[in-house]
């Protein structure tokens, strides 16, 4: 495709993708509200969404429709700046997450050696969001919140850079394409045999990163009514709570790459794979949450650093060691 | 110390008025020296306050929530509008991190006088407060109140009557631990039990409705008697309910109860002891989550409960999961005595013939009746000067005891134990304002 208007083709690239990403965001924030609402429902015993549009499916359009109607709300005594500031950062790096993610053999926005470093340095932003809402809000609940943010997402992004050091040495690569042409079409060829292990620490810390059940603690409703966004209204919850969604795909896409295959798979492979790969992964991580009742904070701590960290060390040594002989 | 202000406020004029900072002493009625202190010890957080304007949070219970010894704690407000509180009732905590060092429960958003009422109005028109007091367990309040005022008058109640009470009391007994579990368990952060524990509740209250005509707020019992007959419909639907709520509680048990992080979070939390129930007058199942085995329907026995066998589930553990045990070994108790009771069931009138009329006149006297209540004990104390309204009328709330150990067993716990000790006592607020 040849760009118009003389624009450099890398900046064009760059440009197409992020206005399809937006796309991409924006319908599957969407999606995944639907889906965890009807998730929920059936988990439930009850039918979820079922008014707007056939078998509820407009309820998530409602939904937006109503958080962008509401009014934006500062509490009295909030620092404005940082308060309004907070949903924006969280949202912002969404974008480059997406970037390097191999969604398909040609559909990668941009092939970077660096890919999964990128990945892991802009994911760390979104907890400086949560800490900045919890700080501004003047509320304290939402502070709390914020302190709980930091503590735990200090704690599990350890075992999950350890978890996923453990498949770049394999390959000997931090591009997420290599690592997914790497493996096999079937099951059995994918990362998730060779790395149990790193696969059940990525995915538990993935968890904890993202906020969800039963590690969603910073928002921990029952006790802290609504942590870090207690005070947001309308689309500032909104946004929080679109960054929430793309963080859950992202990691899951990313464990996809990782773990499962990527966009290989046993008969046509192509980008459908990745998606159904990812969806799965979404629909676990919804299961957990209408399922498990939120671990304690102390609780949570200890299992990030007196069980995943020593096994992720372990796992990471094996892994060399295999890799070297 | 107030007393000192207010005549201060008064010789002063308004051109010679004092420093700002006790000038809003003088408004919120506060030494100057303990605003000074409340604001740089951040009970406002001062982290984004303007200077020059002084910003006092909260009201008075906060404001007069004295300050522990140690300079980095927080006081926080919880309620009385907060999803753990379970309607309005309102906690302050002094916190060090989320380390508990203080709490004080604060009560009387939901006062509603239901004891002055009793003294205004006749011996039946008392009744509907009681399904008001506590909604979650409606029928035993019905029983207390029916119990109190029989006992005073001598009043007769038919053998029909009183198996009906059994089977409608434990029902509603069982509705009331079903919705705490579900409550509870939305305090330990499962969202799902609650849908269950609801779509079982739902088909109590389709059997109670049959005969109180009501879904929540009974007042279905009468002096001598019942209101209306349980019709075979209503039996046959009890005698589904039986077998199929036993079929669900395997399902409870290894979705729930076994669950590991729930038993984390449970195991060795909320440590109650025996001493310290007896010294707060806890009772209900938060006294045998202790290990003491005191039922109100064995250790003083009314109606025909001595006829019925069933056994009183305690747990010697005295943490929070003894009493979650405790509360579902006796859904499986209560579905013993419904069992026993359809099948004694005798005919014969519901309503004594010569039940009391409305504007009956009680003999003269005070009498003292308790009945086991899904929360533990509740009493009703009767005073009677022999006309047709009540002298005096003081009814024991379980909740109100139990709420008490809260202080007690919360300090040094972290805040989403404190959650789980509040859900694990099963409080039901307006029972405990009264």
């Amino acid at each position: 495709m040849n760009p118009p208007f003389g624009i450099p083709p890398e900046l064009f690239t760059i440009l197409l993708a992020l206005g399809l990403l937006a796309g991409f965001v924006g319908l599957n924030g969407l999606v995944l509200v639907y889906l965890e609402r009807k998730v929920a429902g059936h988990i439930q015993r009850r039918p979820g969404p079922f008014e707007v549009g056939p078998h509820g499916i407009l309820q998530p359009l409602a939904d937006a429709l109503k958080l962008v109607g509401k009014q934006l709300i500062t509490p009295r005594g909030a620092d404005k700046w940082l308060f309004w500031t907070a949903p924006i950062i969280s949202f912002a790096p969404v974008f480059v997450l997406f970037l390097p993610i191999p969604f398909g053999p040609v559909l990668t926005a941009m092939e970077m050696d660096l890919g999964l470093l990128l990945i892991l340095a802009f994911a760390g932003i979104n907890v400086l969001a949560l800490c900045l809402a919890g700080w501004s809000s003047e509320n304290k609940w939402s502070l709390l919140g914020a302190a709980r943010a930091v503590a735990q997402s200090v704690a599990y992004e350890i075992p999950l850079l350890l978890a996923v050091l453990a498949i770049a040495f394999q390959f000997g690569s931090l591009n997420l394409s290599t690592i997914v042409s790497g493996q096999g079409a079937w099951p059995w060829q994918w990362n998730i045999m060779v790395q149990p292990v790193a696969f059940f620490i990525y995915f538990v810390c993935a968890l904890a990163e993202t906020n969800r059940a039963p590690f969603d603690l910073p928002e921990a409703e029952s006790e802290l009514t609504a942590g870090f966004h207690t005070e947001y209204s309308g689309m500032g919850f909104g946004i929080f709570f679109l960054a929430e969604y793309a963080n859950m795909i992202v990691v899951c896409a990313v464990a996809t790459a990782l773990f499962l295959g990527g966009w290989n798979g046993p008969a046509a492979p192509g980008v459908w794979w990745f998606l159904v790969k990812v969806y799965l992964l979404l629909l676990v991580m919804m299961w957990f949450r209408w399922t498990y009742p939120r671990v304690r904070f102390d609780q949570l701590l200890n299992l990030s650093w007196k069980w995943l960290l020593p096994l992720a060390l372990i796992n990471l040594l094996v892994t060399l060691v295999l890799v070297k002989i | 110390m107030r007393q000192k202000y207010r005549i201060r406020l008064n010789v002063t004029t308004l051109q010679t008025l004092p420093q700002p900072e006790v000038c809003i002493a003088l408004l919120f009625e506060i030494a100057p020296n303990q605003i000074q202190r409340l604001s740089t010890q951040g009970l406002a957080m001062t982290s984004s306050v303007s200077p020059g304007r002084l910003y006092l949070g909260g009201d008075f219970y906060t404001n007069h929530f004295e300050k522990g010894s140690s300079p980095d704690t927080m006081i926080l407000n919880m309620g009385p509008q907060h999803p753990a509180t379970h309607g309005v009732l309102r906690i302050i905590f002094e916190l060090e991190g989320e380390y508990i060092l203080r709490t004080e429960p604060v009560l009387g958003y939901l006062h509603r006088m239901h004891e002055k009422m009793g003294e205004e109005q006749t011996y039946y028109q008392y009744m509907p407060n009681m399904g008001r007091v506590d909604y979650l367990h409606a029928l035993a309040w019905n029983w207390a109140w029916a119990g109190a005022v029989e006992k005073l008058g001598g009043i007769e109640v038919p053998r029909r009557a009183e198996f009906i009470r059994v089977i409608t009391c434990e029902l509603n007994r069982i509705s009331s631990h079903l919705l705490w579990w579900g409550a509870f368990l939305l305090d330990l952060g499962a969202f799902t039990p609650i849908m269950y524990g609801f779509d079982d509740r739902e088909r109590i209250l389709d059997i109670l409705q049959r005969p109180t005509g009501s879904r929540l707020t009974y007042s279905y019992y009468r002096l001598g008697g019942v209101a209306a007959d349980l019709d075979d419909t209503a039996l046959d639907m009890i005698r589904d309910f039986v077998p199929y709520l036993r079929s669900r509680l395997p399902m409870y048990r290894d979705l729930v109860t076994d669950n590991m992080i729930l038993r984390h979070r449970l195991e060795g939390v909320g440590h109650i002891s025996v001493d310290m129930c007896r010294r707060y007058g806890a009772t209900g199942p938060t006294l045998r989550g202790s290990g003491v085995a005191y039922d109100v329907r064995r250790a003083e026995p009314y109606s025909v409960y001595p006829e019925l066998d069933f056994s009183i589930p305690t747990d010697h553990e005295c943490d929070g999961m003894a009493r979650y045990n405790v509360r579902m070994a006796e859904i499986e108790q209560s579905l013993n005595i419904i069992e026993q009771a359809l099948d004694m069931l005798p005919t014969g009138e519901f309503w004594a013939k010569n039940a009391p009329k409305p504007k009956w006149k009680a003999p003269k006297g005070e009498v003292v009746f308790a009945v086991e209540g899904a929360r533990g004990k509740i009493g009703v104390h009767l005073v009677s000067d022999g006309s047709a309204k009540p002298y005096r009328v003081k009814l024991r709330a379980p909740g109100f005891s139990n709420l008490s150990l809260l202080a007690e067993v919360a300090r040094g716990t972290l805040l989403a134990d404190a959650v789980a000790i509040l859900g694990s006592l099963d409080l039901v607020i307006p029972e405990i304002d009264r």
